[in-house]
Order: structure tokens, then C-alpha cells, then sequence
């Protein structure tokens, strides 16, 4: 039972932080809908950010909000000069593009801060919390806990604000949300906008866990839109739900079964579901967007 | 919309069999005529301008790309079905070659064949599970598929040398083993050319008519009553046999192999050539096969900006011409040409 | 497809008895291709700051052979396929006289019959014993083997009484290697390997692997053969576990890297290390301290870190090269080739090396890894 409970503990907090990449991916995608590959580098940008921030003697608070706000800041960035001016450009071409812009963020990263890797101390300190033989480290909760805030403020957002509503009167038909004089470059700006402080938050609250390197969005976005097609592009629900099962379903993997092949779980859950949900789980069905 | 009324960009403006040759414009321009002639002597006068184990290994490396890129173009750019997992067809292709020939002493060709057919039974088996899914969902199971292969040729390492890849026995053929540059340089050019013929008589052919309707809408490709399904999964299969035929001869070629040929980067890299060249256009799968190579080689002198560099290129050369070069200067001449 | 100089300039050369290649004002060419980026970046980053350095200094002092030294530099990102392109670019374009690089064991192999082919003298930056066991008439390589970090530990788990032990590591091309090697020969020190977990490279967290190693009562102390940052991850969730079984990792996580980012958790590790790690507490008399402290003292000064032993690899390799090159008194490949292979007695940071036809690396166990504790945030010998 003791081992059940880390395996779950465990898988938690790797499936929250896999779910908070999801959420970035389906925030582009609703708005625009294109697979952001760099979303996994925005994260990369956070935790980066917020350790150098540091290091030049900015206390950690007010350096965690810098490193969101350069996170935001860099999603806007991608929008304004990758993805605003290629009008003409299909999903494939804007992909490639986002693609161009990760390795991009990456070569940034390596002339800027180098090629090691770094971390930082933990919010509330690094003594672990032991209770009914689990054994968790404090950031984790702040892992935990950040990414419920987060869930429940984009529903706020989506639910209660104006913009929120347009962002997701266009996501559902762009045409229609244009004739209802809704902007939709100013949506897309958000969107984009919030994917990387979405994408930065992750970073910043990650780091003290998993330290932060130049090329750590690499597999991360990989997880994160893996985690995204599961529960279904453009869920949120889905998005987070996707991302807990991913990390849940590795760490019970490693600890059950062999974890020679925990990496493959993800991919071979993505096809089985895929095969009998050809949307994923919460996806909308039988609809074609070409 | 019917089938033959899709207008595709680039050199794939239908010179269908039947179809009015109009100007000689046409011909010019064509990816039959044209695009034919370009590359054939593109391809005879290269060796009198590269010397040296490192320019024809780039030569080599170029050729062997352009092929795999001309059969998966077939797939991205003509029907339209996004593959982010095809370096996993050229990394098994290689690896299945390299154990059979070099740990069992299988013949070379036999082992290349056990090799391709491997894959092509792969790709048979999972294309109509993947080929019913949509857009992205298409795309993700691709990579899941990918990595899946990625991961067991890096996890086997009894089997497959693990991540630091294996080493591969050179291609012995009729008891002549091929060290030459120059020589794997005129079998792959020859490789080559087939592959573009193929292809052009495919496009031109009623099932790359259908191919090109599926891309311009599914739904109108059902209505004009193509088998939607059976093309697709026959383009499937034929680019991954392809991508495994030439994963083969690269293990051969260079002697070595690693799961990275298989990896989800060089996935990507492979439909960037794709997009890059052009989509649905052949010639334009050999330029972006040929540019893409080459970059890297190029970008060398930024040293740690390569990366960035890089990634500019990319971003600068879709935002300024989505259409792929190729497409693009291609309707350039033509305006100025009138 | 061989080497071609100009027909004229060699015939010409001949005439006047002169070898065609290595005229006084010609540069000797030293090439390099290593994974400076990518996965394997933190054993290929401090290796390009440490050839980049050291060029410089050899100029400085009058060169090699009264000749500067040019040194061309390629980053393969860690890709076997680019590093083997590289290679040829550094063989047949750049004419290199000797190449120093391969900072994988994948990136190494993928050229090595290249060089064989080419016959240009290589030294390889790569730890696994397949790169000079067989021996390759062309190939040399200065790190320690990961067999022979494995041994290092083992015997050091035999005096300690450890007789079973759970073994972790990466599925990378440097925890893959290092897990077999691992397996290979523990029998000799008379041991078992009872758990024997993975984790991929880019892991977060590994606790579920080490709750599982922890689950088994049999296990005496747990061994994490890897590199990069997930050591680092697997020694903090370690700690956390409160897991009260010695840990012990390998040379890979030889650097202060590694002391800043596992922090206290690190306190106890064992690990067997390059004496660059401890040139400081190095006894005087001790053949390494010497070349220790002059590489230390210099790039402390020019890139204000201490150096790692990886990065030693490459300071072990530019200088046998240049010793072998002066002794050759030419830069004609079999010479330097020959040279090379009569190395001996040469004091490097990573130990004594004594190359022969059979040995191609040279090193023996008593003179390159120290077996250390960490204590206090530091590296402490363990006295035997």
C-alpha cells in the first residue's frame, strides 16, 4: 500500500507538470490551431529565466514573476513574428515554423546561459514530507497546487471574462467570432501570450525538482502533446486529465512492471486509444477541421 | 469538386496522359520533361565538380535523402497525411539490413530485402488503424508509432548495440565489396531517377489523381467514388518500404547505424524537406532534400549560433515563401515569363 | 576517393626531397568533431573550452615542431551520423594531420572505420572499452573505461562487505554501456546484482524505480551508472526516500556540477573519479598533481570554473598528441602513428599512460580513478 501511494504521489507530480504543457498546447491550438512544437521551450525559458534572475541577486518572488512575464513575452513574440506573418501558411507550414522557433529558443538558450544544466532551491525549502510511508518533497504540492490554481483560473477566465469568451467563441468558429466583431488577431495574441507564461509557470515551479537545461523542452514537449492528443486537442479537461494519466500510468509502470520501457507507455497508450478513440478521450467526435 | 479539376502548386500542374500539352512553357515546366531532364543532368555532371571522400560523402547523403523525401512527399504532399514517424521506416529498414548481413551473414541483398519487407508488412499491418485518423490525430500516431520503434531499437542493445548504435559489415555484392564513393554514388543517383519516374507516373497516373482529390477534400474524393482508404494506405506502404530500402543501403553506406536515424528529429527533418521543397512537388522534394543536407555543413561558421541559425532559416523560409521554394520561384519565372 | 594533394607540389616536393606534406611554414593541423551540444553536451562542452584554451597556449609558446598548430572544430550535436561527416570533413577537406574527438562511444564508432581506412591517427574522447578492445591500428583514446570505473567500484564494495547491490542507470549511450560493463564483471569481486532498473535520460524523477530498489531487503548498497543530470535527480530522491543503504555512483557525475546540483543529498556518495577531480588534496609526490594543477590553474583562470574530468580527457589527448608529434619529429601520419603508441610514462590528469601495440589507452587502475566520499560538499580520498 506504502508503494502504491509513491508510485501515485510520483506519478501526480510528473502527470501535473506533463498536464501544464498539455494546457499550453491546447490554448494555441483552440485559438489557432497549430500544434505549438515550442511549447516544450517556453518551459525551458521559465525555468532558465528565473534561475539567472536569480543568480544576478533578484529575490525569488519577484524573479519567478519576471520569468513568467518572459515566458508570456516570448509566446507573444512567436505570434508576432512567426505566426502573424506567415497569413497564407496551412497547418503544416505554421508547424514547421513553430518548429523552426523551438530549435531557435534553443540556440538562444545555448549562446545566452551555456549548455549545463542548474536548479534552484525550493519555494518553502527541499526537507522532504514523510506521511503513511510516502515521501514527498514540499515542491511537489507547490507542483500540485499551482496547477489546480491554474486549471480553475483559465475556467474563470474562459467562463467569466470577455475575452475569455471570445477566445473561445473563436476557437469553436473563427469565421462566426469575426462577424461577431471579435478580433481574432487580439485573441491569438493571448493565446499565445498565455502558452508561454502558461509554458514558464511550469518552468519556474519544475526546476527545483527537475533542474533546468537548454534543451529540457525537447522531450517535454513531447510528453506535453502527447498528453494533449490523449485527452483530446482543444479539451481542457482533457489536456489535464491526459497529462495525470500519462504521468500516473509511467511511475506504476516503473514500479510495477519494469521500467526498461516506461517511455514506451506513453506512445503505445497514445495508439491504443487512438485506434478505439480515433479523438481521444475527451475530444470532440466526428468533427473534421481541414 | 472533381478529381481532375484540383489545382496543385508546382511542378505537379497536371500533365496528365490525355491532358492538352498547351506551350512548351508546359513542357518546360513540367516534373515529367522538365523536371526530369533538370535532375538526370544534374546528376551526370555533379562528380565533375566534387572531389574528395567528404563532398561526394555529402553528394551521397543528398541522394540518399531526395529518395525517401520523393515517396514520403507522396504521402505529405499529395495526400495530404502528415507522418512525423517516418525516420522510424529508414532507421528499422537499416537496422533489420544490418543485423541480418552483418550478425547472421545473410547475403547483402537479402538482407536488404528482409529488411524493406519488414517494414512494408509493418506499415501494412497498422496503415488502416493510423490511415482512419484525422490532421494531428494522424500525426500522433505516426510519432507514437515512431517512437515505439525508436525505443526498442535503443532498449534491445543485445540485439541492436543499444544507443551507441552497431556497426554494420559493408555491401558485398557477387563477392565485390563496395568501398568507392564514386560507385555508391552512381547506384544511388540511378535509385534516384527510378524513384522520381515512379513517381511522376503515379502522379499523373488515375491514383495520383485520386491521391490529390484526398488531399483537396476527403469527402469529395469519396463522392467522385475513389477508394479513399485503399490509395492511402498503398502510398503509406510504398513510402515507408522506400524510407526502408534507403535506411538499408545508408547503414551499408556508412557502416554504422544508430537509433538517432530512427528518432523523432530526424522525423521531423524529413517533412521539413518536404515542406521546405515544396509540397507536392518532386522537384521540390530533391531541393529540399539537397538544401536541408547541406545547411548544416554551411552553418558551421556560427559555431554556437548554429542552432539559432538554424532555426531562423526555417521560420524566415516558411513565413516568406509557405508554399516551398521550389513551388515558389516556379511561379515566379512563370509570371515573369508571362 | 584518397587524399589528393596538388600532383605538382608533391612531384616537386620529391625532387627536392622533401616529404610531401609538413613544410616548415605548413600549420600542423589538429581537427576535432564533439558533441558540445546535445545530450552528450556536458562531457562535450568542457572538452571544446578545453582544446579551444590549450591551442592557444601551445601557440603562444612557439607552436609544435617550430610550426603553429591550426585547430579546426566541428560540434556533431552528439549524432553519430553527423560525427562521421565531420570526420571526413576534418580527413579530406581540412587535411588534418591528427584528430582528437568522438566524446560519445556512438560518435567515435561511427568514425573509426573511417580512420582505419584513412589511416589518420585518432584519439578518442570516448569512454567504452569498445574503442580500443579490439585494438584498431589508428585508434587511441585517453578516458578510463567504463569496465574499468565498474571495477573501481566493486572492489570497493568487496572491502566494505557489500555483496548485493541494486544497480540504476540511464538508457543513454553512457548509462547503457556503463550497466553492462557493470554486469560483465561483477562476478569477479564476488558479487550480485539483485535490482537492475532504467530511467531515460530526460526523467524527472526516478523515485519509483529507487521505492522499488528500496522494497527489496536483499539489497546492500545501490550503484547509478549515468551522466548529466539525472544522477543528480536519482541521489536527491535517494536522500528523500531516506533509503539508509550506501550509494555509490559512477565517474560520469565526475564534476562540481554535480555537487551543486544534488546538494546535501550527495553527503556519503562514493564514486571513483579522475585525480583532476582532487588534484588539491593530491599528495605532492603523486605522478597526476603536477599536470593537474597546471590545467586547473589555467582554465580556472580563463572560464573562472573548475574543470571537469571530461574535460581532461581532451587536455590528456592534445598533449600526448603534440608529445607524440615532437617525438616523431614530422607530422607523416605513420610516424605520429607509431609515436603515439610508443607513449610511456606520460604523467596526465587522468593518469600515467604506457601505450603499447596491445594497449591503445594505456591506463592503469592504480594511477588514474581515486575512489572519493563526498563529505561536506566536497570530494574526500578514501584511504584503503
Amino acid at each position: 500500500m506504502g508503494e502504491f501511494l509513491q508510485y501515485l504521489v510520483t506519478g501526480i507530480t510528473i502527470g501535473s507538470t506533463f498536464a501544464l504543457v498539455a494546457l499550453g498546447f491546447c490554448l494555441v491550438y483552440n485559438a489557432s490551431h497549430v500544434i505549438n512544437f515550442a511549447q516544450g521551450d517556453f518551459v525551458m525559458v521559465g525555468g532558465m529565466s528565473a534561475v539567472f534572475i536569480m543568480a544576478a541577486g533578484v529575490p525569488m518572488a519577484l524573479a519567478l514573476l519576471l520569468a513568467v512575464g518572459i515566458g508570456g513575452l516570448t509566446g507573444v513574440l512567436l505570434y508576432k513574428g512567426g505566426i502573424q506573418p506567415a497569413k497564407n501558411a496551412d497547418a503544416i507550414q505554421l508547424i514547421i515554423i513553430t518548429v523552426g522557433a523551438a530549435l531557435f529558443l534553443r540556440g538562444v538558450a545555448q549562446v545566452l546561459w551555456g549548455t549545463g544544466y542548474f536548479s534552484m532551491p525550493g519555494f518553502t525549502g527541499d526537507a522532504p514530507i514523510r506521511f503513511l510511508g510516502v515521501v514527498m518533497v514540499p515542491q511537489s504540492l507547490w507542483v500540485i497546487g499551482v496547477t489546480v490554481a491554474i486549471v480553475v483560473a483559465l475556467g474563470l477566465f474562459f467562463t467569466r471574462t470577455r475575452l475569455g469568451k471570445a477566445v473561445l467563441a473563436t476557437s469553436y468558429n473563427s469565421d462566426a467570432a469575426k462577424l461577431m466583431g471579435i478580433d481574432t488577431s487580439v485573441v491569438l495574441l493571448v493565446s499565445f501570450g498565455l502558452a508561454g507564461a502558461l509554458g514558464a509557470v511550469a518552468g519556474v515551479i519544475m526546476t527545483p525538482i527537475t533542474f533546468t537545461h537548454y534543451e529540457m523542452g525537447v522531450m517535454l514537449g513531447l510528453k506535453g502533446f502527447v498528453a494533449a492528443v490523449l485527452g483530446g486537442l482543444g479539451s481542457f479537461v482533457g489536456a489535464v486529465a491526459g497529462g495525470l494519466i500519462l504521468g500516473i500510468t509511467e511511475a506504476m509502470m516503473a514500479g510495477y512492471i519494469s521500467s526498461d520501457y516506461k517511455d514506451a507507455v506513453a506512445f503505445v497508450l497514445i495508439l491504443l486509444i487512438l485506434f478505439f478513440m480515433p479523438s481521444g478521450l475527451f475530444g470532440q467526435r466526428g468533427v473534421e477541421r481541414v | 469538386m472533381s478529381a481532375n479539376s484540383v489545382e496543385t502548386t508546382g511542378d505537379a500542374v497536371a500533365l496528365a496522359p490525355g491532358a492538352r500539352v498547351q506551350t512548351w512553357k508546359d513542357v518546360v515546366f513540367s516534373a515529367r520533361y522538365g523536371g526530369f531532364a533538370a535532375l538526370v543532368v544534374a546528376l551526370l555532371i555533379t562528380p565533375l565538380f566534387i572531389d574528395g571522400l567528404y563532398q561526394f560523402d555529402m553528394a551521397i547523403l543528398v541522394l540518399i535523402n531526395a529518395t525517401v523525401v520523393i515517396a514520403l512527399n507522396l504521402l505529405v504532399g499529395y495526400a495530404g497525411q502528415v507522418s512525423l514517424g517516418h525516420a522510424a521506416f529508414f532507421g528499422l529498414g537499416g537496422y533489420g539490413t544490418a543485423i541480418l548481413a552483418t550478425q547472421h551473414d545473410w547475403p547483402a541483398l537479402l538482407a536488404l530485402a528482409a529488411g524493406v519487407g519488414l517494414v512494408v508488412l509493418i506499415a501494412a499491418v497498422m496503415a488502416r488503424p493510423i490511415l482512419r485518423l484525422k490532421g494531428y490525430y494522424l500525426a500522433m500516431a505516426t510519432l507514437g508509432l515512431g517512437m515505439i520503434i525508436y525505443l526498442i531499437l535503443t532498449q534491445e542493445s543485445w540485439l541492436t548495440g543499444g544507443p551507441d548504435g552497431m556497426s554494420v559489415a559493408p555491401l558485398e555484392v557477387f563477392g565485390y565489396t563496395v568501398f568507392d564513393e564514386l560507385v555508391w554514388y552512381w547506384v544511388l543517383a540511378a535509385i534516384l531517377v527510378l524513384m522520381y519516374w515512379i513517381a511522376v507516373n503515379i502522379t499523373d497516373s488515375p491514383v495520383g489523381r485520386a491521391l490529390r482529390a484526398l488531399h483537396g477534400s476527403e469527402v469529395a474524393a469519396d463522392n467522385s467514388g475513389i477508394n479513399v482508404n485503399h490509395y492511402k494506405s498503398l502510398v503509406f506502404v510504398l513510402s515507408a518500404g522506400v524510407a526502408a530500402l534507403m535506411g538499408g543501403l545508408y547503414a551499408f553506406y556508412s557502416g554504422f547505424i544508430t537509433p538517432s536515424q530512427a528518432g523523432f528529429m530526424h522525423s521531423i527533418e524529413l517533412v521539413v524537406m518536404v515542406v521546405l521543397g515544396g509540397m507536392a512537388s518532386l522537384v521540390g522534394a530533391v531541393v529540399g532534400a539537397l538544401l536541408l543536407t547541406l545547411l548544416p555543413q554551411y552553418l558551421v561558421v556560427f559555431a554556437e549560433y548554429e542552432w539559432l541559425m538554424y532555426g531562423l532559416v526555417l521560420m524566415l523560409v516558411m513565413i516568406f515563401m509557405p508554399k516551398g521554394l521550389v513551388p515558389t520561384l516556379h511561379g515566379l519565372i512563370r509570371r515573369v515569363l508571362g | 576517393m584518397m587524399k589528393k594533394t596538388l600532383p605538382v607540389a608533391a612531384l616537386a616536393a620529391a625532387m627536392i626531397g622533401l616529404p610531401a606534406q609538413g613544410m616548415a611554414d605548413d600549420p600542423v593541423r589538429i581537427g576535432s568533431f564533439l558533441s558540445a551540444s546535445g545530450p552528450a553536451s556536458y562531457l562535450g562542452d568542457p572538452q571544446r573550452n578545453t582544446l579551444r584554451l590549450f591551442v592557444d597556449k601551445i601557440n603562444e609558446d612557439g607552436g609544435v615542431l617550430g610550426r603553429d598548430v591550426e585547430w579546426q572544430y566541428y560540434d556533431d550535436h552528439g549524432e553519430a551520423g553527423q560525427a562521421r561527416t565531420f570526420a571526413r570533413r576534418l580527413i579530406a577537406q581540412d587535411q588534418s594531420d591528427i584528430v582528437i574527438g568522438g566524446t560519445t562511444t556512438g560518435a567515435t564508432m561511427a568514425a573509426v572505420e573511417l580512420f582505419q581506412r584513412q589511416e589518420t591517427p585518432f584519439i578518442s574522447l570516448a569512454g567504452a572499452v569498445v574503442v580500443v578492445d579490439p585494438v584498431k591500428e589508428w585508434v587511441f583514446k585517453t578516458p578510463e573505461t567504463d569496465r574499468m570505473a565498474a571495477r573501481q567500484v566493486f572492489a570497493d564494495m568487496e572491502r566494505r562487505g557489500i555483496t548485493k547491490v541494486g544497480l540504476i542507470s540511464g538508457t543513454g549511450g553512457f548509462g547503457a554501456s556503463g550497466r553492462e560493463q557493470a554486469r560483465d564483471v561483477a562476478d569477479e569481486f564476488g558479487i550480485e546484482i539483485v535490482m537492475d532498473e532504467t530511467y531515460s535520460p530526460d526523467d524527472s524523477d526516478m523515485t519509483a524505480q529507487l521505492t522499488r530498489i528500496r522494497g527489496n531487503e536483499d539489497v546492500e548498497a545501490i550503484f547509478n551508472f549515468d551522466f548529466g543530470q539525472a544522477p543528480a535527480i536519482v541521489t536527491r530522491n535517494y536522500a528523500n526516500l531516506g533509503i539508509d543503504r550506501p550509494l555509490y555512483q559512477s565517474h560520469g557525475v565526475a564534476s562540481e556540477g554535480f555537487l551543486e546540483l544534488a546538494g546535501s543529498a550527495a553527503e556519503g556518495v562514493r564514486l571513483p573519479v579522475s585525480p583532476i577531480l582532487v588534484a588539491d588534496i593530491l599528495p605532492e609526490d603523486d605522478p597526476q598533481k603536477a599536470p593537474s594543477m597546471d590545467y586547473l590553474e589555467a582554465y580556472e583562470a580563463e572560464y573562472e570554473e573548475r574543470p571537469s574530468a571530461f574535460g581532461g580527457y581532451a587536455y590528456d589527448a592534445l598533449m600526448i598528441a603534440v608529445d607524440a608529434i615532437e617525438r616523431a619529429g614530422t607530422t607523416d601520419p605513420h610516424a605520429v602513428r607509431d609515436a603515439l603508441e610508443s607513449t610511456s610514462d606520460f604523467d596526465g590528469v587522468t593518469g600515467t599512460f604506457n601505450m603499447t601495440p596491445e594497449d591503445h589507452m594505456g591506463l592503469d587502475i592504480e594511477t588514474s580513478f581515486r575512489m572519493v566520499e563526498i563529505k561536506d560538499g566536497t570530494w574526500s580520498l578514501i584511504e584503503d
